[in-house]
């Protein structure tokens, strides 16, 4: 049977307290190192995010093969790129083009392709947006500023499973002839979740 | 029946807020809860799904009302409880016992890199036949977990009932609603299914938009 019972009540109820009192705890019962703590910080706070996905992204526009192989196989391909890791394990790339445009959601929990895009955003894990997201698609773009042509169909991907998706947004036009890293630069996390477009360079 | 958790399509959660701070962690804290939670799931005391279910459990007033990294420590300690790696009583205290048989599980700081990086895929062999192919209609069941009455489950209730069609088929991979109640990984066939917007919602906003569920074989029988 599932446990309802709730031993976390017994902690002191202000958040930082409570995540104080329980390291405090582990630590002193030799369970955890709080420099392991540290380092787990540290590496998605500094080594692991969106700059990963943004790679991936402009190596995939100006590289046909590279694109091909994404698509067919982004587990692999991107693990060529030494981008692997927890909650990256089973990766998917789906590509925006000018009829269809691609969402990503986790309704149940906050599942988001860890190794190339990091950390999920605060929004990315609230209510709003995973209770709205597969309903609405459209009135939650909205609120990021993005609207899309009447004729482009939206497909939401909730992640229900070990899959993580990665959106492979569109190339904006007047980029003719960038470099893969000037190309990376433009890239956002958002446009790889598929809440905003890419805008065109002034 | 569902839990709090299972919110796709629910309405009344008003706009969502794109701008916030750019910090990975805006607080000290989240960060700390997110790095106390990997790092005691490193003592393999449980598995992912028993950890999703363990947040999942809270009740719904606290599900609603805290954050999230909030949620995630409360599942936490209700975890290290359950499994016998703290008592209520040092949680109480906040004295520990000593001598933990579990002390030599610790993650050490130098082997973080490596774990973080090897992660834990979720595709295992199995001896169940994959019964549906791309592009095949199939229908959702109605019920959630079949196992354990309020048990965990990946099938949300929104997407119960409903008749989509097969995007992809993704091998084998292990079966939360067993997994999360120590029933065993019980590996079985796992897809990308496809639903039409009009057939999810009494009113999509078009009704040719998609959206694509992972869904694993149980939970589907041909349209």
């Amino acid at each position: 049977m599932p446990h309802d019972d709730h031993s976390h009540s017994l902690l002191p109820s202000d958040p930082a307290l409570r995540v104080k009192a329980l390291e405090t705890l582990l630590v002193e019962k030799g369970l955890v190192d709080p420099a392991a703590l540290d380092e787990i910080i540290d590496t998605y706070s500094h080594k692991i995010g969106p700059q990963n996905g943004a790679k991936v992204v402009a190596k995939a526009w100006v590289d046909p093969d590279f694109r091909a192989a994404l698509l067919a196989d982004a587990t692999s391909a991107v693990r060529d790129l030494g981008y692997y890791g927890r909650q990256g394990e089973h990766m998917v790339a789906v590509e925006n083009t000018a009829t269809m445009h691609n969402l990503v959601v986790c309704t149940l929990c906050s599942c988001y392709p860890w190794p190339l895009l990091g950390i999920p955003p605060g929004w990315y894990k609230s209510d709003a947006y995973r209770a709205r997201a597969v309903r609405e698609p459209r009135a939650v773009l909205s609120e990021f500023g993005t609207t899309l042509a009447p004729e482009t169909k939206i497909r939401v991907w909730d992640s229900t499973a070990e899959i993580r998706y990665l959106v492979i947004p569109e190339r904006p036009e007047g980029t003719d002839g960038w470099s893969e890293q000037k190309l990376a630069g433009i890239v956002t996390r958002d446009a790889m979740i598929g809440t905003r477009l890419i805008e065109a360079p002034e | 029946m569902s839990r709090v958790h299972d919110m796709g399509g629910r309405f009344g959660d008003g706009a969502i807020d794109p701008n916030e701070p750019d910090e990975v962690f805006p607080q000290d804290w989240h960060g700390r809860a997110l790095a106390l939670t990997l790092a005691a799931g490193g003592l393999g005391q449980w598995n992912l799904d028993i950890s999703r279910h363990a947040r999942e459990c809270l009740s719904p007033k606290d599900y609603a009302r805290f954050g999230y990294y909030e949620k995630w420590i409360a599942g936490l300690t209700d975890l290290l409880v359950e499994n016998g790696v703290l008592t209520q009583e040092e949680l109480i205290t906040l004295t520990p016992a000593p001598n933990s048989p579990l002390q030599e599980r610790k993650m050490l700081a130098e082997y973080v890199a490596k774990i973080l990086a090897s992660g834990g895929p979720a595709d295992r062999p199995s001896d169940i036949p994959a019964l549906f192919t791309v592009g095949q209609q199939v229908t959702t069941r109605v019920h959630g977990n079949t196992l354990v009455d309020g048990g965990h489950t990946r099938l949300p209730s929104y997407a119960r009932g409903k008749t989509g069609w097969i995007i992809a088929h993704h091998g084998t991979h292990v079966f939360p609603d067993s997994n999360a109640h120590r029933l065993g990984e019980a590996p079985q066939p796992l897809y990308s299914v496809g639903f039409y917007a009009r057939d999810l919602w009494d009113t999509a906003e078009n009704p040719e938009d998609e959206v694509v569920l992972d869904l694993w074989q149980s939970y589907l029988e041909p349209a």
